[in-house]
């Protein structure tokens, strides 16, 4: 059971204080987008070995959902940050690539 | 109007190695706002007396206290009928600005955890590191199934928050975990630690 | 036979003697024995059956890894299967039965399987019972029932008197095992500055040191042990636990232990057990090492022993195995045995020593004490049924035709090198390595299990680390590894002091003994006591082309049973590598699985039985449902009346009634569970927009509008009513199951996509007491309050306003779900008990009554208005109901805009809604389907529509439903088939869903 950090009230609390929202950063695509576009959004998940990057809430702390950096194979967490961001802050993107020098980059 | 409202749970009491006491009708008054706009700290402190409190922390007044929510939400406890009061001079007070004033009072109920133990209690329900909070400090969290605030109202107490429709249930958890006998002595006493 | 020493004993206390029973028997032993010593100290060497032979079978160990002698404890319902007798402390009263036998222990019909264990080999389950196939169900598989299994479950009836309960910890280092390294590793993490806690499975602290005849800085280990347990408990920053097992180590440091707080004081206000769910920065394991048992013919034979589970029971029970022991062994650590018998007084036959040389201290020691000792020999099978009588002996390297010496015996010590206990390490991916020396996996501390930080939080050492001598030193290093990896400034620690054992010669392996053991010995050479499971079985597993671990494991069941192996794992993948001709290392071991023995299910339900099972939401007027006949109908947590009975009337009486008095007088529902949701801020409008179908920025202060929320498939997930407060701010009421959920919905989409709209939402659900007056007469009883004017001018149909009723702080809402006359009025939810006796009674004389949930349903079935997860069910779109009108054509964007737009949305050949009423007036079966004549190309049924909301409806009298129906709409009059019981169809007509005030005349009065 994983430990988070909610960057929003410095919490740290297990996993069962949060729920999981899946993949972060999806861009949503409304009316007017294409078929593709819109099925990416909906349906095409990462769901990758490794690097990864989620949502979660502090359902039963402060309410806020944050952004999770992990490895989804050894549980490591890179780092939490707030969900307000469209990418992941370089600081955290510069401790995977330390961490993980052969990860390939946000993309 | 007092004589038509009742609390939750009104009058229940159990006695274990820690004392379970729902507190009565309990003013709730809740403020989204910017916690550091200059408008929302004066219209806070005029209202309550008490000044915005720091993260995860419970400011008092002679009133009222206020309690750190979220970064953005704030509680304001204080008596049962001055809650309509103070909600309503906080919003005139913020008027125009971006801020949301809600009395919730009857959205929860309320129980002191009264004795030393208090954290040997709580720590049967929630994964809560107690040792980590001291006097004036909130946290929130999950006591076994349902949400609960927890602040630590006194030198021997905790003030437990729950919403009013599991005040039954929250009545029963916290007389089990306290029953006698089954106090599990991890949290070692402040006169045997210092 | 077995029996109490006349001395010694370190862990009893012979002035403290307890009764006990045995299968009836009454017999006697001493304040802190195991049950199994005390068994043993009264000459019960028998305890139990296997599993599929139903062989005798004895105690075979001195702690958790025993896979024989298991009991059934206590009685009717605190009776519990399958308890292990050397983990059990004895108190006075204990029940005790032995299992899976019949008619007796003694006498056993069963044991008939021994006859024909051909029959009961590896994977005898998918061979052996294959044909005739219905001999399966009528023949096999009641045999196996029967003759298989261990203890028999509790009654179904019965009901765990007992109190269990959880915990949440928190420490810097935790230490598992309470010998003497963890006792070392707990007092320098300490020292170095960490919060510590130490866990020890057992009720005694010191692990086997005292037995194996560790001294510490010159004197005896238990001189430390006490010293070292004292400081401990005086040192503030260090907790202890006896009883408590290190169960499961799993992600991010969590450990899960299992406290066994009471078990042996069981009158005690005490829990039975304790889970703790520990968070630990590291842990250390200390979990010591178990015994291997070696594989001779007769392994099995009651009186055969673990050696060092024989000198634990000497040393420390003062309970001797025998009369007469022989010793077997491919080590020098079985000589302690062979000495600590001989010093106590119990005959040592002979030492039959593996190896042809041995020449360690202890071998030399033991020859000292005048132990013969025979070299380069094995046992070739022992003698006896239920009890040892005798052992052949044969050399080692033969295979076993003949015996060269035979001697009389009552018991066999036997020792086949050690195994460090790695579970805990492996639990959550740490790595182990092949020790070539003691032939056994340990940890590789370069491969730990890693945390949240990308580093190892595990820290083995002592023999758990495959250290088998000396441990303190290696045991204050992990500590200190321990400490420094939190950050903590290592400082005081004090160096830790020296542990001295006689110096071992290496042990030889022998996996079969004799080495190469024709098939007859080979089928009675045990692996795994509790499943029966024999080397000639593994072997067999690899002729029939089994070459992984763990398809091996399943097939033969090595390993499987309660124990998990704990014996037979290294000496199962010993004998299948040599089947398959492949180095140990190269077989691997199967996968460790917490938690590491069997931990009760009440400790994992914890607190959560009887009324806090689960949480029960309760309205705030609960209390009077509850004293006026509710029927209770769960409603996510909550419970809502489903109806209100009234004296002699049926459920279905109950709710016509309700329905008609409420159509022609005047009823009041509970409806505080809606949820209401304030939603505020300058944007608060554009955000509605975006979460409603239909537009919410339009309207007006003081009035009310429906609206259809989508998810971003199109389709429908919540709707309700939404009321605008003023300028800035509306009330969103959502169902009574959305409104947690909607309002998690709603901060998602302003936290994580428009962080920068201005908007706040606030969950006021239970903050009031919500109820609905509904019926003609509504307006005549909120008159009689006063306060408020609630005329028709004043209050319009789809408005609502604050102010008083009486002395009651209210906000009514003219809205209806049940075509009548209607407010609903909510009112803090403190006053909420009060307002509705208020209501109750002024309105007697009108024919008030309250309504249940069920008369809710029909009043707005008959008006065709939709429900929530009744006419939706996460595939309807808006469309799909009729709902077009409430879908704005507007707006550019909205959830669930892009998904409504797609091919299979706007497919024709959809189902949509309409009414149903059958031809015979009769109720349609809830959920029936629509079936049209002919067969689709799968040979199926062909469906074309189902049955959403079906009721008698009293209004009516006469059946009425609402469904789903390919191109419904357009097919109005038509009638159509359902499938009701069995081969039955039932015949409905396609009618428009609106039954009952067609133009709304009524609620707009």
């Amino acid at each position: 059971m994983l430990l988070l950090t909610c960057p929003c009230c410095g919490v740290t609390a297990e996993e069962t204080e949060f729920s999981p929202g899946g993949e972060a950063h999806l861009k949503r695509f409304g009316p007017g987008s294409s078929d593709d576009d819109y099925e990416t959004y909906m349906f095409q998940r990462k769901n990758p070995r490794g690097v990864h990057f989620e949502r979660w809430r502090h359902a039963y702390g402060c309410g806020k959902w944050f952004l999770a950096a992990r490895d989804t194979m050894t549980l490591e967490v890179f780092g939490t940050y707030p969900a307000q961001t469209t990418e992941p802050p370089p600081e955290i993107i510069a401790k995977i690539k330390q961490k993980r020098p052969e990860w390939e980059g946000f993309k | 109007m007092s004589d038509l409202a009742q609390s939750a749970l009104p009058g229940a009491e159990f006695e274990g190695f820690v004392t379970i006491r729902e507190a009565g009708l309990q003013g709730m008054v809740t403020l989204r706002a910017d916690l550091a706009a200059k408008p929302v700290i004066k219209a806070i402190k005029d209202a309550t007396g008490c000044a915005i409190p720091k993260q995860r922390r419970v400011t008092l007044g002679e009133a009222a206290s206020v309690a750190w929510m979220s970064p953005d939400e704030v509680m304001i406890f204080c008596a049962h009928d001055k809650a309509a009061s103070i909600a309503s001079a906080l919003a005139t007070a913020l008027k125009g600005s971006f801020a949301t004033v809600a009395v919730v009072s009857d959205a929860r109920a309320v129980f002191s955890v009264q004795g030393a133990a208090w954290r040997d209690a709580l720590a049967k329900i929630c994964p809560v590191d107690f040792s980590t909070l001291s006097e004036g400090d909130i946290r929130r969290t999950r006591a076994a199934q349902v949400a609960a605030a927890i602040w630590v109202s006194g030198k021997e107490e905790a003030t437990l928050v729950c919403f009013q429709s599991v005040a039954g249930y929250m009545f029963d958890l916290l007389s089990t975990v306290s029953a006698k006998g089954s106090e599990p002595d991890l949290y070692r006493l402040p006169t045997e630690t210092s | 036979m077995s029996h109490r020493l006349a001395t010694g004993g370190r862990l009893i206390d012979r002035a403290q003697e307890q009764k006990f029973t045995f299968n009836g028997k009454t017999m006697r032993g001493f304040k802190g024995d195991t049950l199994a010593a005390s068994l043993l100290a009264n000459g019960q060497v028998l305890l139990g059956r296997s599993f599929k032979y139903h062989r005798p079978r004895g105690v075979v160990a001195s702690g958790a890894e025993e896979p024989n002698a298991l009991v059934g404890l206590g009685r009717g319902d605190s009776y519990e299967p399958n308890q292990r007798t050397t983990t059990t402390e004895l108190f006075d009263g204990l029940v005790a039965e032995s299992q899976n036998h019949w008619p007796n222990l003694n006498f056993d019909l069963l044991a008939l399987n021994n006859l024909v264990p051909q029959f009961l080999t590896a994977g005898f389950y998918y061979k052996t019972f294959i044909q005739p196939r219905a001999f399966w169900k009528h023949v096999y598989e009641p045999i196996i029932r029967r003759s298989a299994g261990l203890g028999k479950a509790p009654a179904t009836t019965a009901k765990d008197p007992d109190r269990y309960e959880q915990i949440y910890a928190f420490c810097d280092v935790l230490v598992i095992g309470g010998g003497i390294a963890g006792l070392q590793a707990a007092l320098s993490a300490a020292q170095a500055g960490a919060k510590v806690m130490l866990w020890e499975q057992t009720a005694y602290w010191g692990g086997r040191a005292p037995v194996d005849m560790v001294e510490i800085d010159g004197e005896p280990a238990d001189v430390w042990i006490r010293r070292t347990v004292e400081t401990l408990e005086n040192m503030p920053n260090v907790q202890t636990r006896l009883r408590c097992m290190g169960a499961g180590v799993h992600d991010h440091g969590y450990v899960l232990g299992y406290e066994r707080v009471a078990d042996h004081i069981p009158t005690s206000d005490a829990p039975r057990h304790r889970l703790w769910r520990m968070r630990a920065g590291q842990i250390v394991t200390a979990t010591g090492a178990i015994e291997r048992p070696l594989s001779f013919a007769g392994n099995d034979v009651p009186g055969v022993m673990l050696a060092s589970a024989m000198r634990d029971y000497v040393v420390n029970f003062a309970v001797a195995p025998g009369k007469e022991v022989v010793v077997v062994t491919n080590n020098d650590d079985a000589y302690r045995t062979a000495i600590t018998l001989r010093k106590a007084g119990v005959g040592v036959a002979a030492v039959v020593d593996a190896r042809q040389d041995p020449q360690g201290a202890l071998p030399m020691h033991a020859r000292e004490l005048g132990i013969r000792i025979l070299t380069g020999k094995g046992i070739r099978k022992v003698k006896g049924g239920k009890r040892v009588t005798g052992v052949e002996i044969c050399r080692i390297d033969s295979k076993g035709t003949a015996y060269t010496d035979k001697l009389d015996c009552d018991a066999v010590a036997m020792s086949g090198g050690w195994s460090p206990v790695v579970h805990l390490w492996s639990h959550c991916g740490g790595k182990l390595i092949w020790d070539e020396d003691g032939s056994f996996f340990r940890p590789d501390p370069d491969r730990p299990p890693l945390g949240a930080n990308g580093s190892g939080f595990v820290q083995t050492c002592g023999s758990a680390a495959g250290q088998m001598g000396a441990v303190l030193a290696d045991a204050h290093a992990s500590a200190i590894k321990a400490a420094e990896a939190l950050g903590t400034t290592v400082a005081a620690a004090a160096a830790p002091a020296t542990d001295t054992m006689p110096d071992a010669a290496p042990m030889e392996p022998v996996w079969m003994m004799p080495r190469n053991a024709e098939y007859d010995l080979r089928m009675k050479m045990w692996l795994d006591f509790q499943n029966d499971v024999k080397v000639a079985d593994v072997q067999l597993a690899a002729r029939e082309g089994y070459q992984s671990v763990e398809h091996t494991k399943r097939y033969t069941t090595l390993g499987m049973a309660t124990d998990q192996g704990k014996l037979s794992n290294i000496n199962g993948l010993a004998i299948l590598s040599d089947a398959l001709g492949q180095p140990i290392p190269a077989t691997g071991t199967t996968t460790f699985r917490p938690p590491y023995t069997p931990i009760s299910l009440a400790a994992i339900a914890g607190e959560a039985r009887g009324t806090v099972f689960q949480p029960l939401r309760r309205t705030p007027l609960h209390d009077w449902h509850t004293e006026n006949g509710a029927d209770w109908e769960p409603v996510g947590q909550w419970r809502r009346p489903y109806t209100y009975r009234q004296a002699g009337e049926s459920r279905h009486d109950a709710v016509n009634r309700e329905v008609k008095n409420t159509r022609q007088n005047i009823g009041l529902l509970d409806a505080s569970t809606l949820g209401k949701i304030l939603v505020s801020g300058p944007d608060a409008g554009r955000f509605l927009d975006m979460l409603y179908t239909n537009m919410m920025s339009t309207l007006k202060p003081g009035k009310c509008r429906y609206g259809l929320m989508c998810n971003e498939n199109g389709f429908l997930m919540d709707d309700g009513v939404v009321a605008r407060i003023d300028e800035q701010s509306f009330l969103v009421h959502t169902t009574s199951g959305g409104a947690d959920h909607i309002h998690a919905w709603m901060e998602d989409w302003l936290q994580c996509e428009w962080w920068d709209w201005k908007v706040h939402t606030v969950n006021l659900t239970e903050q009031f007491a919500q109820i609905a007056v509904v019926g003609p007469k509504a307006r005549t009883l909120l008159e009689r309050l006063g306060g408020m004017d609630v005329s028709r001018e004043a209050l319009p149909f789809m408005e609502w306003r604050d102010g008083k009723l009486g002395a009651f702080d209210v906000r009514v809402f003219r809205i209806s779900f049940s075509g009548e006359l209607s407010f609903e009025i909510a009112v803090p939810a403190s006053q909420g008990r009060a307002f509705w006796d208020k209501l109750m009674e002024e309105g007697k004389d009108l024919g008030i009554m309250p309504y249940g949930t069920e008369a809710l349903h029909i009043l707005r079935a008959e008006k065709g208005f939709i429900m929530i997860g009744d006419e939706t069910d996460g595939t309807v779109i808006p469309q799909d109901l009729g709902l077009n009108w409430a879908i704005s054509k507007k707006k550019e964007d909205f959830l669930g805009k892009r998904g409504m737009e797609r091919e299979a949305m706007i497919d024709p050949m959809r189902w949509k809604l309409v009414g149903l009423e059958t031809l015979d007036g009769s109720v349609l079966p809830h959920g029936a389907l629509a079936v049209r004549a002919g067969k689709n190309t799968n040979g199926q049924a062909i469906t074309e529509g189902r049955v959403t909301s079906t009721y008698y409806s009293a209004t009516l009298g006469r059946g009425i439903a609402m469904g789903l129906v390919e191109r419904g709409p357009e097919r109005m009059g038509e009638e159509i088939s359902f499938a009701g019981e069995g081969d039955k169809r039932i015949t409905a007509r396609i009618i428009d869903p609106v039954l009952y005030d067609k133009e709304g005349e009524k609620q707009n009065v």
